[in-house]
C-alpha cells in the first residue's frame, strides 16, 4: 500500500510514518496542502491521510475542493472530536474520519473498510506459496478454491505474510491483535492460531509452533 | 401600567378607551340636545297658546271679558297627551281657570313678553308660560296675566326616546371602535411579530443578520438585533475556534506518544517493558476519550437548549451510524446486526447520532470478542424505540438509573477505558427530544439491553 501523510506535525509525521512502514507500507509525506499538491501530482497513492488543521489552510476545504477530481480514498485525521464536526468531514467527502490520538488497529480496520468498500487494488496481493492473499478482501485463493476469512484471522495472517518465515512471539502477535484497551491472554493468541490453521489447512500455507518462541509461516509445505 | 405588560393590549385599551370616552359625551350631547329641542318646541307652543288666549281678551262695560278659544287648548295637544292647566286673572281677580295654579315668580312681568318656568302642581311637574297684557278695561289699563301650563311627560317621552337612541348608537359606535383598535394594534405590531417569527424559526447555529423590510420605527431594533447576533456569531467562532486549537494543540503530541509507544511495543521484547508501555497507551486513550467526552458533552448541552426539529427516520440514522462503528466492531470480530423498520421521529441528527454512537460504542467496548450486537429499530404505540443489546457483562450491580448520572461508571468495568458521561450524553439527548432511556436489567453474564425510546414525528 502507498499512503500520502498530510500532517504538518514533524514528530507525528514521522511516527506514524515509521509504523505503517513497519507493516510494509510505503508513505510519503506532505507537510502543508501545497506539497499535498506535487505529491498527488507525481505519484499514485491508494489512501490519503489528511490532518485537518495544516498552515496553509483546512484540510477539509482542501476536500471540497479537490474531492471531484479525487480518486484516492481519503480519511480524515482531526484533533477535534465534536459531535459536529464528525459530520462535517464525511459531508465534504472523507470516506472515513479518525480521532488524534488514534489506535494503529483501528485505523487498519478503517483504512480496510474504505478500501473494500472502494474495490482494492491488486497491489495489495502478497503471494504465499502456491496461495494469493488478499489482505484488503480478506481472502485466501489456492488454485480454484477460495477461502474468505474474518477480520481477526485476516490480520493475523497478514502479520505472518509481512514477516515470511520470521519466528512471532505470542506477546508481538497479541499487540497487532488485539487493541490496547482490552485485557487479552496469549491463551486467546492460542485460540486464534487455531483457528486460523483450521480455515487454512490445504491452502498450502501453514503455521507451525516453534516450542518456547511463538509461530512461525511455512508457505514451503505441499 | 408597567412597561412589562402588552403593547398591543396596552394600545387597545388606549384606543378603547378613547371610544368608550367620546361614547358617552356623544350621548351626553344628544340627549342634552334632545331635551333643548323638545323644551324649546313646548315653550313654544305654550307661548303660541298663551298669546291666542291673550288674542280674545277685550274689555266691555269696564270688564274684561274672555273667550276661551279651542285651538289654544288643541296646539297643546297636538304634541302630547300631557294635562293641560290655566289660569287667567285680571288684576288681582281671576277670571277662569284653576285657582291654585303656580304663576312663574319671575320678577315684575313686564306687559307682552312670555315669561317661562317650571313648578309642581297635583304631583306632577310642569312648565308654565304666562303672558301679561294690558286691557283696559273702562279707563283703566288692568293687567291681564294669562298663565298657560303642561305636565311634562311628553318631553320627557320624547327625550327619553332619542336618548335611548343615542346610547345604542354610542354601543354601536363603541364596540365598533374597540374592533377597529383591536385591528389597529394587531396590524401595527404585525412587523414586529414577523420579526420574532423570523428569529425564532431559525436554527441553533444560524445567526446570520435579518435582511427583511421593516417600519422606520422598529430599523433601530433590528440593526441592534443583527449588530448583537453579528457579535454573537463572532464570540462563538471565538471560543470554538479557540477549542479546536487547544484540542489540536493538545492531541496531536498525544498521538505522537501513542504512536511512539506502539512502535516501541513492536521492538522490546522485555515483559515488564512492555506492560509499561501497554499502561502508557492506555492513559493517552483514557485522557482522549475523557476531553472527547467533555467536548461532547459541552456541544449537547448548548445544542439542546435550541433543539432543531428536522425529521429523521430513525431506521436510516441507525444504518448510517451501524455503518461508522463497522471497523469498530471488525476489530474484535463483533457482528452488527440491524434490524429496523421505518421510524420517523422530529429532531436533531447529530444529536440523535452521538447518542447512538456512545450506545453502540459502549456496546462494543463492553461486549466479548467474537459476539454478536443487535440494533434494532421497532415502533410501538407512537413510540419509536432503538434498541442496543449486547453479549457482554451487562450492567452490573446497583441501580441502573444511576448510570445516567455524570461520570458515574458500572461497578463491573474496570480495565475499561471509558470517562462516565456516555450514557449522560445518551439520557440528556433523549430528554431534549421528549423522549426516555431504559436500561434492560438482564442478569450478570446475559449481556445489556439499552433502548432509546422517542415519541415519533
Amino acid at each position: 500500500m502507498r499512503y500520502l501523510l498530510v500532517e504538518d506535525n514533524l514528530e507525528l509525521a514521522e511516527a506514524i510514518a515509521s509504523r505503517l512502514a513497519m507493516d510494509g507500507h510505503a508513505v510519503d509525506h506532505a507537510a502543508s496542502l501545497a506539497e499535498a499538491e506535487d505529491c498527488l501530482a507525481t505519484a499514485d497513492y491508494d489512501l490519503i491521510l489528511l490532518d485537518v488543521m495544516l498552515p496553509d489552510g483546512d484540510g477539509r476545504a482542501f476536500l471540497k475542493r479537490s474531492r471531484d477530481r479525487l480518486e484516492v480514498p481519503v480519511i480524515v485525521l482531526t484533533a477535534r472530536s465534536r459531535v459536529s464536526d464528525r459530520v462535517d468531514a464525511l459531508d465534504e467527502g472523507a470516506d472515513d474520519y479518525l480521532t488524534k490520538p488514534f489506535d494503529f488497529s483501528e485505523l487498519e480496520a478503517r483504512c480496510r473498510a474504505v478500501l473494500r468498500r472502494r474495490g482494492g487494488s491488486a497491489r495489495n496481493e502478497i503471494a504465499l506459496g502456491a496461495a494469493v492473499f488478499d489482505p484488503m478482501a480478506g481472502t485466501l485463493c489456492c488454485g480454484s478454491s477460495t477461502v474468505e476469512l474474518r477480520n481477526r484471522e485476516i490480520r493475523l495472517l497478514e502479520v505472518f505474510a509481512r514477516h515470511p518465515g520470521q519466528i512471532l512471539s505470542k506477546g508481538q502477535l497479541m499487540d497487532r491483535l488485539f487493541s490496547h484497551d482490552a485485557e487479552v491472554t496469549e491463551n486467546a493468541i492460542e485460540v486464534y492460531v487455531g483457528r486460523l490453521r483450521r480455515r487454512i489447512e490445504g491452502k498450502g500455507v501453514r503455521i507451525e509452533t516453534v516450542r518456547g518462541l511463538g509461530y512461525r509461516m511455512d508457505t514451503t509445505a505441499p | 401600567m408597567t412597561g412589562t405588560g402588552s403593547i398591543g393590549r396596552r394600545l387597545t385599551f388606549l384606543l378603547a378607551g378613547v371610544a368608550a370616552l367620546l361614547s358617552v359625551l356623544s350621548w351626553g350631547m344628544v340627549t342634552g340636545l334632545a331635551l333643548e329641542a323638545a323644551e324649546r318646541t313646548q315653550d313654544n307652543v305654550l307661548a303660541a297658546s298663551a298669546t291666542t288666549i291673550a288674542e280674545t281678551l277685550r274689555s266691555e262695560q269696564g270688564q274684561v271679558q274672555l273667550e276661551l278659544p279651542y285651538s289654544a287648548f288643541a296646539m297643546l295637544g297636538a304634541i302630547s297627551e300631557d294635562r293641560v292647566f290655566y289660569l287667567v286673572t285680571a288684576g288681582e281677580e281671576m277670571l277662569t281657570g284653576y285657582p291654585d295654579l303656580p304663576v312663574p315668580q319671575l320678577g315684575p312681568p313686564s306687559p307682552g313678553r312670555v315669561v317661562f318656568d317650571t313648578g309642581n302642581y297635583r304631583g306632577a311637574e310642569i312648565r308654565m308660560a304666562m303672558l301679561t297684557r294690558l286691557v283696559l278695561a273702562g279707563a283703566q289699563p288692568v293687567p291681564v296675566t294669562v298663565t298657560v301650563a303642561q305636565t311634562r311627560n311628553g318631553v320627557d317621552a320624547i327625550t327619553g326616546e332619542l336618548s335611548q337612541l343615542a346610547a345604542t348608537l354610542a354601543v354601536a359606535f363603541f364596540l365598533v371602535a374597540v374592533a377597529l383598535s383591536f385591528f389597529a394594534a394587531r396590524t401595527s405590531l404585525r412587523p414586529l411579530n414577523e420579526i420574532a417569527r423570523a428569529v425564532s424559526r431559525r436554527g441553533p447555529s444560524d445567526l446570520r443578520p435579518l435582511r427583511r423590510d421593516a417600519p422606520a420605527e422598529l430599523a433601530p431594533l433590528l440593526a441592534a438585533l443583527n449588530r448583537l447576533m453579528a457579535r454573537l456569531g463572532q464570540s462563538i467562532q471565538r471560543s470554538e475556534d479557540f477549542i479546536a486549537e487547544a484540542a489540536h494543540r493538545v492531541r496531536t503530541p498525544l498521538a505522537t506518544v501513542r504512536v511512539q509507544a506502539e512502535i516501541a511495543l513492536r521492538s522490546i521484547e522485555d515483559e515488564a517493558q512492555r506492560r509499561r508501555l501497554r499502561q502508557m497507551i492506555r492513559a493517552v486513550d483514557e485522557s482522549s476519550r475523557s476531553a472527547e467526552q467533555i467536548l461532547d458533552h459541552a456541544t449537547v448541552a448548548y445544542r439542546t437548549d435550541d433543539l432543531a426539529r428536522d425529521r429523521i427516520d430513525l431506521a436510516e440514522l441507525a444504518r448510517q451510524t451501524a455503518k461508522a462503528l463497522e471497523p469498530t466492531a471488525a476489530m474484535k470480530d463483533i457482528e452488527l446486526r440491524l434490524e429496523t423498520e421505518p421510524a420517523e421521529v422530529a429532531g436533531d441528527a447529530v444529536l440523535l447520532d452521538s447518542a447512538l454512537r456512545n450506545v453502540l460504542d459502549n456496546a462494543i467496548k463492553y461486549s466479548p470478542e467474537d459476539t454478536t450486537v443487535r440494533l434494532t429499530v421497532s415502533t410501538d404505540g407512537g413510540e419509536a424505540r432503538m434498541a442496543v443489546s449486547d453479549q457482554g457483562p451487562g450492567l452490573g450491580e446497583g441501580p441502573a438509573e444511576a448510570l445516567t448520572e455524570r461520570f458515574r461508571r458500572g461497578s463491573n468495568t474496570e480495565g475499561i477505558v471509558g470517562s462516565g458521561l456516555g450514557l449522560t450524553i445518551v439520557d440528556d439527548v433523549l430528554r431534549a427530544h421528549g423522549g426516555r432511556l431504559e436500561l434492560g436489567r438482564v442478569k450478570k453474564g446475559e449481556g445489556a439491553c439499552v433502548t432509546l425510546v422517542l415519541p415519533l414525528a
